[in-house]
């Protein structure tokens, strides 16, 4: 395969998790889940280390453990238990047992690193259709329960009295970000895919007056991060997640003054 | 949740023996209640009395532990929370917020901000409302699903005198409009007492319930609130009488 064809792998598939990351980095950004985005994430090495040793598909074995970790921690949630050391339990035991499986498993030459951090050299096709099959149902499930989820976001018992039920809300954006989780991990790796959930989102923040226009604001920002990140990754021949993560931090800093000039403006008007 | 059935009877939500248990603790228990159409019913009760937790439990946030609560089918409850803290990164008008989960037709949502007050805020930020103004909003999106029963849980907090008393009136106007039943708890006893059909006392369990007036002289009702209260109703009940002129102080006499 050529570098170019190689590039625009990358690139199709950095676009297709950007598209998913965007709204789902939104509502990870409004209901504080980044902690719930690690433990998924990291649970997603001890995936990797599972198929290794079970032989089986990566991408399977990935998708698995972040829905078990999911389902786990759901119900755990809503137990009075504290979530957050919980979760600080659960993100980083399973990112150790993980790391260790794999080293006991090393004999097979698997790089940790690519699975870390990402690799975009090991994109192929069947990886895209992978990536934008995920993407395509991680955003159909945002879209279908758009107004629910958000009105679950905006309070708990405003939704019951509505007729919504917060607890499946929350399944829902838990699988979801499990199922990125699954489809980003080979472009991002597991320690970075909460960042590009959270850094778009982020910025989009300033430039938004609805929660529609925040989503589709974190979604350019995050397809432009993947773009211009993976440009500078192969240019550089640096880590994609990292670089991709990086270009996505810039741009957060860049738009710190430009958000602070809008914000007075805001003011000014009124 | 099992569901009342229509058969002509117009109770909306009832509780059957509820009670509540979180962590272990016991919240509320053996609450029998129910509330008819139209009816204005006050829940008054001290600080961690299970007021708000009865409130949870009757839209359906909350799961009893035992007994049960059991709402008229396709019974629309407006509710109003304590207060609503939205996250500051999530950034939403307040017509967006008017539009969830049910998209409404912008004309009824113009006319319900006009109705409770707030006519001209409908593209400004919830974050940048008054506490007044967010109350209003709150209960403008209640209004909107044209409910049977408004529920509020002591909508006036952070509001002050003149706000409640503007509050209260709004409420007042708009069930006059929907013909809606309104059961709120509330701190504000002398708004209690002059505008609802029947007051519920409790704490942990229902103490007592009746007309204002009864609830009032209850003993368990005097035991609970103290002199303080009994200071504040005694003023206001003053003031009650000397508006309609029932001649004396009835009230004193219902407590003996």
């Amino acid at each position: 395969m050529t570098l170019d064809a190689l590039l625009l792998n990358a690139l199709l598939a950095g676009i297709g998790i950007a598209v998913a990351a965007g709204p789902l980095g939104c509502f990870v950004v409004w209901r504080r889940m980044a902690y719930f985005g690690d433990a998924t994430a990291h649970a997603a090495i001890l995936g990797v280390a599972l198929a290794l040793t079970f032989d089986a598909s990566i991408a399977l074995g990935v998708l698995l453990t972040a829905i078990i970790m999911a389902l786990g921690v759901f119900a755990l949630s809503g137990r009075g238990l504290a979530i957050d050391t919980l979760l600080g339990v659960a993100a980083h035991s399973a990112l150790a047992i993980g790391i260790l499986a794999i080293a006991l498993t090393g004999a097979r030459g698997v790089d940790l690193e690519e699975y870390l951090f990402g690799d975009i050299l090991a994109v192929g096709p069947a990886d895209i259709a992978l990536i934008w099959g995920g993407a395509a149902l991680v955003t159909g499930l945002l879209v279908w329960r758009w107004s629910a989820l958000l009105t679950a976001t905006l309070s708990d018992d405003l939704a019951c009295a509505e007729g919504v039920s917060p607890a499946r809300e929350r399944l829902i954006l838990m699988l979801a970000i499990a199922l990125l989780v699954g489809i980003a991990i080979k472009v991002v790796g597991a320690l970075l895919v909460t960042a590009l959930l959270i850094v778009p989102a982020a910025t989009a923040r300033a430039l938004a007056r609805t929660p529609e226009g925040m989503a589709a604001a974190a979604t350019l920002l995050a397809a432009l991060a993947a773009v211009f990140g993976l440009l500078a990754a192969f240019q550089w021949d640096t880590p994609a997640g990292p670089t991709i993560v990086a270009v996505s931090a810039a741009g957060f800093a860049l738009s710190l003054p430009a958000s602070a000039l809008l914000r007075s403006r805001r003011r000014a008007q009124g | 949740m099992p569901r009342v059935q229509r058969d002509g009877q117009m109770t909306l939500l009832a509780t059957e023996n509820l009670a509540i248990r979180i962590d272990g603790r016991s919240i509320l228990s053996g609450v029998d209640f129910a509330i008819e159409s139209g009816e204005i019913v006050t829940v008054v009760g001290p600080n961690g009395s299970g007021k708000s937790t009865f409130m949870r439990a009757l839209i359906g946030a909350l799961a009893p532990s035992s007994g049960a609560v059991k709402r008229r089918d396709d019974l629309r409850i407006g509710y109003v929370p304590q207060r609503l803290q939205i996250d500051p990164t999530l950034p939403i008008t307040v017509s967006r917020f008017l539009n969830l989960p049910v998209r409404r037709p912008a004309a009824a949502i113009a006319a319900t901000l006009t109705e409770v007050g707030v006519g001209d805020i409908a593209s400004q930020q919830m974050t940048t409302l008054s506490g007044g103004q967010f109350q209003r909003i709150l209960l403008a999106r209640a209004l909107l699903a044209t409910p049977d029963i408004l529920v509020l849980d002591e909508p006036t907090q952070g509001l002050d005198q003149p706000g409640i008393a503007a509050f209260y009136r709004l409420i007042e106007r708009v069930r006059q409009r929907l013909g809606c039943a309104v059961l709120m708890v509330s701190h504000d006893l002398h708004v209690v007492m002059s505008a609802s059909d029947r007051v519920i006392c409790i704490n942990g369990h229902i103490c007592c319930e009746g007309a204002p007036t009864t609830v009032s002289a209850a003993p368990e009702y005097r035991a609970l609130f103290g002199l303080g209260t009994q200071g504040a109703l005694a003023l206001y009940q003053h003031a009650h009488d000397h508006t309609h002129n029932h001649g004396g102080c009835s009230h004193g006499e219902a407590a003996e």
